[in-house]
């Protein structure tokens, strides 16, 4: 994800095509901001197909072949609806559930989002371009976020996030090798992790690992590019970052899927340092009454 | 000193085997408030809560129970009318991410039924039938955790339809966030939920009558909601035999950074920074200065070791309780670099919807970094107090206060390491401010 070229296979972007749908998100300075080789961004949409008339409704969403989403994940979309009283709140699962086919908030996702919401793609770009978990460029089979927020980097987390750059000859929301190819890796610096007495930390595809070195951190990367998984300090076994995106949409898989994955670690000692502690020394909180005491009274409603 | 001891109320669970199962949460105790408060008339439970004093445990410290009882409800044998007549919503606050703060995220991984059982009870008494929990996305192993408490207490008839033949419905929905700070602001969060920016909203109108899809919400934090089934339980006398009068109960302090071990420690609200140091066994190196409360709560000092930690305490010192996310940092650390990547997150969390909070952050991001490559001037100083007084209190959220903090904090009790700071140039022509301005 180096590449200085321009965008050239952009669409949206080339001269040939009428910039009269102001909806576009592609024209937006967020996805334009660092030029891409256009053979990184797989399924960009067909610029025959965009209308150009200066009729169309604005509110119509653009043509874009959505074909990439499968029966299945109309399944899921439709799902995802149900659950909330406004569809409008299905939004940002269904940006997840893109994510988990598409490895980013391809355009084909974002008109897939709007057709089922009836929103503009405007009214879904502005909202995918503002969360940091929506990326707007293919990402790796796996992503490694590393806390550089005060508190882990005073403890090491910048070193460990220079470091894997280093490693990885790659900088912010950049990918070693080629997206969603196998051992590739995104590597972004992120926000509080709030896991911080267990600094400096860092998570593969949202899964925390703690307590990192610049060593440990580049031999879990090494290890995740010869194709291995290593187990999380805490979380479930690692898998890669488009399956953390489809359950991030709410699919937690199988029973079985679910409770192997809901049984991974969490109890760090750290989490437990205080019941430890108390339990070693005895202490408790006060007992409790026998049975719960009677609820107050009510005043008389009027 | 008298030894002040660890009271584990809500974290009494975490080393039980798998506790967050179902099973291990019923054999201790879970879900036996459940069936008292399903037996009670719900305005006694909003009664019980405020006569239990406990407050928010988000940050703000608000009331709970005067909180729950804003909501409006129908009299009865009337006909509901206006925001009485919608549906009400409890959205449950999980976008734990403060700098500091973790105690949300370790508690939803060890013990998510008791936010669950919290939940039903919270809604039976705000008479709420809908309740999502907003889980911060990038922590997804709470996010399966409670989303497999929710499925197994739905299996146990805890959710649903006429809950333990009680006659009382609730679904509940867990939402995945999708990475913004800014989205722990109550207002910012429902706007999240109902799929937009997370940008928030003016208030008034409040949640209590105009929330989510602008009808009554109640906005509470993960660590409040698990604490309601213990004060069903135990009663609100129980409850205030910890804490003090104004800031009653017990309370997960986080503490991390350079502590021999750090961890979350339950103890009484009130606990000083000496005796939780004691807990944690002692600093690594010498302590230079702390926050009580996550990094949008003042710093505080080696003078302040023995201010009680509870709402009143950490702001007659002139800081905050906030999350208790007690983050604490030896002599190694220097003040105006800790203040520079402060600023730089809130900068990026900044959702750009108050111009003081957007230009402001930017700007103040820029003249620290600036004066950590040691390119400042002491000017800088009264430049950045200026910039702290243009966004403090006049910004749309309290994101604005929060960034300004560490500045005003760092300054007042550090002037000096910024000014020695300014004074050391690094012989590099110094850089415009504008340079680079384009983002």
């Amino acid at each position: 994800m180096r590449s200085e070229e321009p965008l050239a296979g952009s669409s949206i972007n080339s001269a040939n095509n009428k910039s009269a749908n102001h909806d576009e998100p592609v024209d937006s300075p967020a996805f334009t901001a660092r030029p891409v080789a256009a053979e990184e961004i797989p399924d960009q949409a067909a610029p025959t197909t965009l209308s150009t008339a200066q009729d169309v409704p604005v509110e119509r969403p653009l043509q874009v072949d959505t074909g990439v989403f499968d029966e299945l994940t109309r399944q899921r979309a439709q799902e995802i609806i149900a659950r909330y009283p406004q569809p409008r709140s299905a939004l940002l699962p269904l940006l997840h559930l893109v994510q988990s086919v598409e490895g980013y908030v391809s355009q084909a996702g974002i008109s897939f989002a709007a057709e089922l919401l009836e929103l503009t793609t405007a009214e879904v770009s502005t909202v995918a371009t503002f969360y940091t978990m929506f990326k707007r460029r293919p990402a790796g089979e796996h992503l490694v976020s590393v806390c550089t927020n005060t508190l882990c980097a005073a403890l090491g987390g910048d070193e460990i996030y220079a470091g894997l750059c280093k490693k990885l000859g790659v900088g912010h929301e950049e990918t070693a090798g080629r997206p969603g190819s196998s051992g590739s890796i995104t590597v972004e610096h992120a926000e509080c992790l709030a896991a911080c007495d267990l600094a400096p930390v860092l998570q593969v595809n949202y899964e925390f690992y703690d307590n990192q070195t610049p060593e440990s951190a580049v031999a879990l990367v090494e290890a995740l590019q010869r194709g291995e998984r290593p187990a999380p300090t805490r979380g479930a076994p690692l898998t890669d970052w488009r399956h953390t995106e489809l359950q991030l949409a709410g699919f937690f898989g199988e029973p079985q899927e679910l409770r192997d994955a809901v049984d991974g670690p969490s109890a760090a000692p750290e989490t437990l340092a205080g019941n430890r502690l108390a339990e070693e020394k005895g202490w408790t909180a006060p007992a409790m009454p026998g049975n719960p005491p009677p609820l107050p009274a009510v005043a008389d409603k009027k | 000193m008298t030894e002040r001891t660890l009271t584990p109320v809500l974290t009494r669970r975490w080393a039980a085997p798998r506790s967050w199962t179902i099973d291990t949460y019923t054999r201790l105790d879970g879900y036996t408030a459940l069936r008292t408060a399903l037996a009670a008339d719900p305005d006694q439970l909003i009664q019980l809560i405020k006569d239990s004093g406990l407050r928010g445990r988000g940050g703000a410290g608000f009331p709970t129970g005067m909180k729950w009882g804003f909501i409006p409800q129908a009299k009865p044998g009337e006909q509901p009318t206006g925001p009485a007549a919608k549906p009400t919503y409890l959205v449950i606050n999980a976008d734990e991410g403060e700098p500091g703060t973790c105690k949300d995220v370790p508690l939803m991984m060890a013990d998510p039924h008791s936010l669950v059982e919290g939940c039903i009870i919270t809604a039976y008494a705000i008479r709420a039938h809908r309740c999502f929990i907003y889980v911060r996305g990038e922590v997804v192993h709470c996010l399966r955790r409670v989303h497999n408490a929710v499925k197994e207490a739905y299996a146990a008839g805890y959710l649903g339809s006429n809950i333990l033949g009680s006659g009382f419905d609730l679904d509940i929905v867990v939402h995945a966030g999708a990475g913004a700070y800014e989205a722990g602001e109550e207002t910012a969060l429902l706007n999240s939920l109902e799929g937009l920016r997370a940008e928030p909203r003016l208030k008034p109108p409040f949640p209590a009558t105009s929330g989510l899809y602008a009808a009554p919400t109640v906005v509470n934090n993960v660590e409040t909601i698990c604490t309601v089934p213990y004060i069903v339980n135990g009663g609100s006398d129980w409850f205030r035999t910890m804490g003090t009068e104004k800031s009653p109960g017990p309370k997960i302090y986080s503490i991390s950074g350079h502590v021999q071990r750090p961890g979350q420690y339950e103890a009484p609200l009130g606990t000083t920074l000496r005796e939780l140091l004691e807990l944690a066994g002692g600093m690594k190196g010498e302590l230079k200065f702390w926050t009580p409360g996550g990094s949008s709560t003042p710093l505080l000092t080696t003078k302040h070791m023995d201010v009680p930690l509870d709402f009143e305490g950490a702001a007659e010192a002139g800081s905050m309780l906030g999350t208790t996310a007690v983050m604490v940092f030896n002599t190694t650390v220097s003040v105006p670099w800790a203040v520079m990547k402060w600023t730089e997150f809130y900068e990026h969390e900044s959702c750009g919807k108050c111009t003081p909070c957007r230009e402001g952050t930017y700007w103040l991001t820029q003249i620290l970094q600036r004066m950590v490559r040691k390119e400042g001037t002491p000017s800088d100083v009264e430049t950045m107090l200026d910039i702290c007084d243009n966004i403090f209190g006049r910004s749309f959220c309290a994101l604005g206060d929060g960034a300004v903090s560490p500045i005003r904090s760092g300054i007042k009790y550090f002037r000096q390491e910024f000014l020695d700071l300014c004074a050391q140039q690094s012989g590099h022509p110094r850089q415009a401010a504008l340079s680079g301005s384009v983002r």
